[in-house]
């Protein structure tokens, strides 16, 4: 999966081989480049603020981007209302799949219900840019198969505690980017950013990390610049 | 006991219903009922004995011609009972209905007493363009008894096409009849289907019919001369948006041209009051 | 004919959808009608002498002819008046279908969202199964997954529960060959028998804000 690419630097003694992705490349399999949408699966403990953010990607790349929502909720159509609610997208663009009381069996173990979703959007819709497909919450292990998506974000929060990216777990290990959010709660919950940081970035060497508290920034501005690369990255290998 | 019984109406010509046929044979007996000045016929099955017991074996033929209407009533409940050891009773009743045509069945319920064992097979064979009201109440023993064998075996056919395919087993020897899949302990089940023109077909996709909802003249005016005034109220105009019609009770767009309620009861007041709502005439004489 | 193969098909893991669905437990559960393991009981059996045949006769009828899949699929449509039914019946047939193009050739089928018992059927004509073998899978299918439920649902001894399931294994197989037996009739002759309570309880499902299960 990660391609062998040379060494930039000496490895000091006592310190273990390993290797460094070249800088703005990224380490994964290449992304899906037919006709469907990129799909990206927003993941993350309960109360971490998924939809908060996938209400803020709505906001920021709704104009630019032929997007879609599915939901997975253990109450059907919570997240979905959510959605609707903050009035962030149209109805006919969110969907929301049941999920038998288990979230990660349907975004990791039987996928079928979330793929009939995204490609029922994709029929009634059109040809879409991205699908982001958000996980009902559940706990630090629960992550998305890739038969459903290609990238992955993992959103946590600072109240959970400033232990979280320490203790890792596959979501904050393996997600293509790690979200920490409300950042702003960090000095009344006692939460070192710091901390936070430093584990995140022993835990997931050179996948990105980046802090966020949506209640300042209603348009996710760092998580929508990255998902704007993916789409540009896939469609200039899909133009070429 | 072998015992049939027939009864054949037909357009009178003058927008009215003629029997053709009426006739039976002890413990089935039509018998004509009604204001004759009417524009459709009315009938009561009397009933002229005990019974069915079983190895009874009892046939009625049904056919309503073209244009005609007829609505068919029976004057009390019917009791299945054991009688000797031998085969089970059965009650086999065909119906057809033609173009135009409309058959009103609702008949009082059927009561499986301790021990009987009893078949009761339904074969119907609506014409396109015909309309029908079909209801069957069965109700599992008499008070404080545990209910006989009772085994329904029903098919409506519309338009040469399978509309209702349905069997329902109670009483011994028909395993998980009184648990929670099936009648949950209630002692009284009821069926409503209606088919014919002007009502759902919601299609293949199972998608909730919203076509006559959002027309409240065409949906209510096109219904009175269907003979389902009943069920256009709720089955058509309101209740694809609930489905439902009490906590024990469904009313439900079919795959095919037609609204199937159910209701589960304690006992048979409970049935009758979730279903007769759907069965009234139409507010229009037929 | 392959034991490790019928194993496959009928394994609840099966990346096939079934997991959201209770077959109808949810509600029956709210309606305070299955409480504890006797009930569960209860429950199971009237679905597998109801659905759990129709199921095993159609799943055996489209493995022994996929050519029959419309006939059949128009046959249980007049088997199922319930709309919320018909469209969980044919989610899962959706994904059943999704899963078994991934494993084995499937025929091809008139439609891509079949009933599942056809798509079940489908499947295990592509994998090499007998109608026989299919009806197991189905009738099992049948309960199985509404066990499962129960032990989410209402949180009973997992140990009780397949303990249940192994009671009724007998069952399970005798109401397989009694649908296997006739998967050659015409549609109209094959087995019809319904449950009302599933019917009104799937309506009642389809309506509620909160549910955790898709049927």
């Amino acid at each position: 999966m990660h391609p062998e690419l040379p060494h930039q630097h000496e490895h000091g003694p006592g310190e273990a081989p390993h290797t460094h992705p070249e800088p703005g490349v990224d380490p994964h399999e290449p992304l899906h480049t037919g006709a469907r949408a990129l799909r990206v699966g927003i993941g993350g403990p309960v109360g971490s603020g998924k939809t908060a953010l996938v209400a803020a990607l709505c906001r920021a790349l709704g104009e630019e981007l032929r997007l879609a929502v599915v939901t997975n909720d253990i109450y059907t159509t919570e997240d979905a209302d959510f959605l609707l609610r903050n009035g962030v997208l149209p109805a006919e663009r969110i969907r929301a799949v049941e999920t038998g009381c288990c979230p990660h069996t349907a975004i990791r173990d039987d996928i079928s219900a979330n793929l009939d979703a995204v490609e029922d959007l994709e029929a009634a819709l059109g040809p879409l840019d991205l699908v982001l497909v958000e996980s009902g919450g559940d706990n630090l292990t629960a992550t998305f198969s890739k038969g459903l998506i290609d990238r992955q974000i993992f959103v946590v929060d600072v109240a959970g505690g400033d232990k979280v990216p320490r203790k890792g777990g596959p979501g904050v290990t393996t997600a293509d980017l790690l979200v920490i959010n409300k950042t702003d709660l960090a000095p009344l919950v006692g939460a070192d950013l710091s901390v936070m940081d430093r584990d995140a970035r022993a835990r997931r060497h050179d996948l990105p990390t980046v802090f966020l508290s949506l209640a300042e920034d209603r348009r996710a501005t760092p998580v929508a610049d990255w998902i704007r690369a993916l789409v540009a990255t896939r469609t200039a290998v899909a133009g070429a | 006991m072998r015992a049939s019984a027939a009864v054949v109406a037909e357009t009178d010509g003058r927008g009215g219903t003629r029997l053709a046929v009426l006739r039976g044979e002890s413990p089935l007996l039509p018998r004509r009922t009604g204001p004759r000045s009417a524009g459709g016929a009315t009938v009561h099955l009397v009933g002229g004995a005990a019974g069915p017991l079983r190895g009874d074996d009892l046939r009625l033929d049904i056919e309503v011609g073209p244009g005609a209407t007829l609505e068919m009533f029976s004057v009390a409940a019917s009791l299945a009972l054991p009688g000797r050891p031998g085969p089970p009773s059965r009650l086999t009743i065909t119906a057809r209905v033609a173009a135009g045509a409309t058959l009103r069945w609702l008949p009082e319920p059927l009561i499986a007493a301790a021990g009987c064992d009893h078949v009761a097979v339904t074969r119907v064979e609506v014409a396109a363009g015909g309309t029908l009201l079909w209801r069957d109440d069965l109700v599992c023993g008499r008070h404080g008894e545990p209910s006989g064998a009772v085994r329904a075996d029903t098919t409506i056919r519309y338009a040469g096409v399978t509309l209702h395919r349905h069997e329902l087993a109670v009483g011994p020897g028909a395993p998980g009849w009184d648990g929670a899949a099936v009648l949950g302990g209630g002692r009284a089940v009821g069926t409503l289907v209606a088919a014919g023109p002007g009502l759902p077909n919601t299609g293949m996709a199972g998608l909730p019919n919203t076509g006559m909802a959002g027309l409240p003249g065409a949906g209510v005016a096109g219904l009175p001369d269907t003979g389902v005034a009943g069920l256009p109220d709720t089955g058509v105009a309101g209740l694809p948006d609930t489905g439902v019609a009490g906590p024990n009770a469904a009313v439900m767009p079919m795959a095919g041209p037609g609204v199937l309620a159910t209701a589960v009861g304690a006992d048979i007041r409970e049935v009758r009051a979730a279903l007769d709502p759907l069965c009234r005439r139409p507010a229009v004489a037929f | 004919m392959s034991l490790a193969t019928l194993v496959l098909l009928a394994d609840g893991r099966l990346p096939s959808g079934g997991h959201a669905h209770s077959g109808g437990l949810e509600p029956q559960i709210a309606a305070g009608r299955v409480r504890d393991i006797r009930e569960l009981d209860g429950f199971l059996r009237g679905r597998l002498a109801t659905g759990g045949l129709v199921s095993a006769a159609f799943a055996a009828a489209a493995c022994g002819d996929v050519g029959r899949a419309a006939e059949l699929d128009a046959g249980l449509d007049a088997r199922t008046p319930s709309p919320a039914l018909r469209r969980a019946s044919r989610a899962q047939g959706r994904a059943l279908l999704r899963a078994g193009r991934a494993m084995w050739r499937l025929a091809s089928l008139p439609s891509r969202e079949p009933h599942q018992p056809v798509a079940l059927g489908a499947l295990a004509s592509a994998a090499g199964l007998t109608p026989v073998e299919a009806a197991v899978a189905a009738a099992h299918g049948t309960i199985s997954g509404s066990a499962g439920a129960a032990v989410r649902l209402l949180g009973l001894d997992p140990y009780a529960v397949h303990a249940l399931l192994a009671r009724l294994a007998p069952e399970c197989d005798r109401i397989a060959a009694l649908a296997a037996r006739r998967h050659g009739d015409p549609v109209d002759d094959l087995p019809a028998a319904g449950a009302p309570l599933l019917d009104i309880g799937a309506e009642h499902h389809a309506t509620w804000e909160v549910r955790l299960f898709a049927s």
